[in-house]
């Protein structure tokens, strides 16, 4: 392998990589406080592209307004979907909440297929962010370098929020126990409305930034990131954030060099995912950065 | 109390969603219940991909398949009737579908599917029930290998891969190549050997292919592949598959910097994979038909008609392969003068100089066409005619 294909496969393994982690940051997040795994978040970025998308060009709004208009819409759907969906399952055993999630993903990707069909559109790609750039032999899209960027400045942005803030630590109270949380005073709803805000809206970006790079969308494109990402968020420790980053571009840069150092096994990439995931969890069973938590009795 | 109303009010929505779904299934199952009571009707079984990955092409074929019912609702005095059921561009759905059609709707005979690997899975139940299919554009081989209930109006692969290897190296000039095939579909993995034999052969040279890597249904990502064949630089890549994956693959490719031509099956004509590779040249196709080149009487009226039924559309090849399996279903009931599924499969094998809208097609022993290839390539945003290839 000479170096520049090293080079390339390093950018498209950076694109694919920084791509899963930011959508893994959102479902780390949630899980970390409320323990538990919203499999609506995949959908949740479905929703997001067809918002931008039906933003951009039916309505021919600027891109900036409706991606911004697509966030809000995703953080308002995932706080009503924790209210109707998840909030009345509260006290019921953890599983009833999971099941419960599951049927919410089934259901929106039921209601795209009815409301908007099955067949694929072809999303916008706006001059402004994204454009071809070469040096030498190597070629990539704006992308790769503004989807890393992004994702490091959430990872930052959620972390602060989360260790430093008044809500924050409103959060990490919840997380620790939802009554006692309750007792000093927490009010518990809107700490977990404000859990579902900023996780649906890093679903949102995810998703917006997903079919920018990807930009082809249909109901049913939230399941294969979504469960890539949660893979990668398992992978560094579910509940860890910084461990949501590092899984994810663990399994982008994995998939891609899997593919370029061995292209007769790139059929297995997606076998090649679990495979890691199984390895580590072997050794791990937290995940690379994850917490070991002693249950109180 | 705020919470209470906004639940009940979702879930009365959710209710009436499903009543609504509901009614649509019910009524057409009615319907059809009716229908079967009635002897003087010939049903026609239609199992195609209406959604998922391959909808668009289903719903071409789809559009073929009911403009020739208009053209021609009747045959021996009865009225045909089409049952159409979606298989959801996955193997166990089109199984599902041929079982529906077989023992629910009891049709007479069965066309379908795009896609091979759809109507391989459909194949096995017709023939147990031995109820004749018609394939529209399933172009694998062993689609109709060891079926004789499995009939089709479209070439092959064998013949498909020679023709594109062919054109690669006589016209192209190409003395390596490269292949990026989806290992889950069988059309593109058989398409890809047939072309790799027939490459081979012509550039007599053993190591004439110089990547050969691969991805699945599904995939959006193809840049570690494609950085792969890149690095090898082969004079062209040949990328069987499906429209959907084929036409990001196709932009990756451009946008990586791959200027070699890139070819492909007739998968390739539909609008989802132009409106993905417009901008880019050097995009080459086989396919079965031309609307710039009619071969026959029937080609001509199709077009008329079909500009007539959807006005707005391109004339495709789904959607002239549909309308052939419909007529010759029905020239085949009228030489059989009975809808005795079994008379059909007997006057269906016997097809011999059959004129349809994509050419003149004669069925042997396998139950397979011979045809013309036409020879397509992407210009100005639009699909060109090329060339065309005769079956030798």
């Amino acid at each position: 392998m000479t170096g520049e294909i090293f080079l390339q496969n390093l950018a498209n393994g950076i694109s694919l990589g920084s791509l899963y982690a930011l959508i893994a940051i959102g479902y780390t997040m949630v899980y970390g406080i409320l323990r538990l795994i919203n499999f609506a978040h995949a959908d949740l970025l479905m929703v997001a592209a067809y918002v931008a998308f039906y933003g951009i060009l039916v309505f021919t709004l600027p891109w900036w307004l409706s991606f911004l208009i697509a966030i809000v819409v995703t953080a308002i759907l995932g706080v009503s979907i924790e209210k109707v969906a998840y909030r009345p399952l509260r006290d019921a055993p953890r599983i009833s909440v999971l099941i419960s999630a599951i049927g919410v993903s089934f259901l929106l990707e039921n209601l795209g297929i009815v409301a908007i069909g099955a067949r694929p559109k072809s999303f916008p790609r706006p001059e402004d962010i994204v454009w071809n750039i070469n040096i030498g032999d190597i070629s990539f899209l704006s992308l790769t370098i503004i989807i890393p960027l992004i994702t490091v400045i959430l990872l930052v942005a959620v972390t602060y929020m989360v260790n430093k803030t008044k809500i924050g630590t409103a959060m990490r109270a919840v997380s620790r126990d939802f009554e006692t949380a309750s007792l000093m005073a927490v009010d518990v709803n809107k700490v977990v409305s404000a859990t579902f805000v900023v996780g649906s809206s890093l679903a949102a970006v995810g998703g917006i930034m997903w079919s920018l790079q990807y930009p082809q969308i249909d109901p049913l494109m939230g399941v294969f990131p979504g469960l890539k990402c949660f893979i990668a968020a398992v992978m560094g420790g579910i509940g860890s954030i910084p461990g949501a980053m590092l899984g994810g571009f663990i399994l982008g840069m994995g998939e891609v060099f899997l593919v370029a150092f061995m292209p007769e096994l790139s059929g297995y990439r997606d076998a090649f995912a679990f495979v890691i995931l199984i390895f580590i969890l072997l050794f791990k069973p937290t995940g690379i950065l994850g917490e070991n938590v002693v249950e109180k009795v | 109390m705020f919470k209470k109303k906004y639940f009940t009010l979702i879930a009365l929505l959710l209710v009436a969603a499903m009543a609504l779904a509901g009614c649509g299934g019910g009524g057409a199952e009615k319907k059809e219940a009716a229908k079967d009571s009635a002897s003087d009707v010939i049903k026609i079984g239609v199992f195609e991909p209406l959604t998922g990955t391959n909808a668009a092409g289903g719903e071409m074929t789809v559009e073929g398949i009911k403009l020739a019912n208009q053209l021609f609702p009747e045959v021996n005095g009865k009225k045909v009737e089409l049952v159409i059921v979606d298989n959801k561009s996955e193997k166990q759905e089109a199984a599902n579908a041929v079982e529906r059609l077989v023992s629910k709707d009891k049709v007479n005979v069965i066309i379908g599917s795009y896609g091979s690997s759809l109507s391989m899975a459909g194949g096995p139940i017709a023939k147990e029930a031995g109820i004749p299919v018609i394939g529209c554009s399933p172009t694998n081989p062993a689609v109709t290998l060891g079926n004789d209930y499995y009939f089709r109006v479209c070439f092959i692969d064998p013949f498909q891969g020679t023709v594109m290897a062919n054109y690669a190296v006589e016209k192209l000039g190409a003395k390596t190549a490269a292949i990026i095939q989806d290992v889950q579909q069988d059309y593109s993995v058989g398409l890809s050997n047939y072309f790799e034999k027939a490459f081979k052969k012509l550039t007599n040279n053993e190591n004439a292919i110089v990547a050969k890597v691969n991805y699945n249904t599904g995939d959006k990502d193809f840049s570690s592949q494609l950085t792969t064949v890149k690095a090898k630089n082969p004079d062209v890549i040949f990328a069987p598959g499906n429209f959907l994956e084929c036409g990001i693959l196709v932009e990756k490719a451009r946008e990586l910097g791959i200027t070699v031509p890139i070819l492909g099956g007739d998968t390739w004509e539909a609008e989802e994979f132009l409106s993905r590779v417009k901008n880019t040249k050097d995009i080459y196709f086989s396919t079965h038909f031309d609307a710039d080149h009619p071969v026959t009487e029937m080609s001509t009226k199709f077009m008329e008609e079909y500009k007539k039924a959807y006005p707005g559309k391109q004339v495709n090849a789904f959607g002239a392969l549909g309308f052939d399996a419909y007529i010759l279903a029905l020239d085949a009931i009228k030489r059989a003068g009975s809808a005795d599924p079994q008379a059909i499969r007997d006057a269906l094998a016997a097809t011999k100089d059959f004129q349809g809208a994509t050419g003149i097609i004669t069925l042997d022993a396998n139950g397979d066409a011979t045809k013309t290839a036409i020879i397509k390539k992407v210009v100005d945003g639009k699909f060109a005619y090329e060339g065309k290839v005769e079956p030798k």
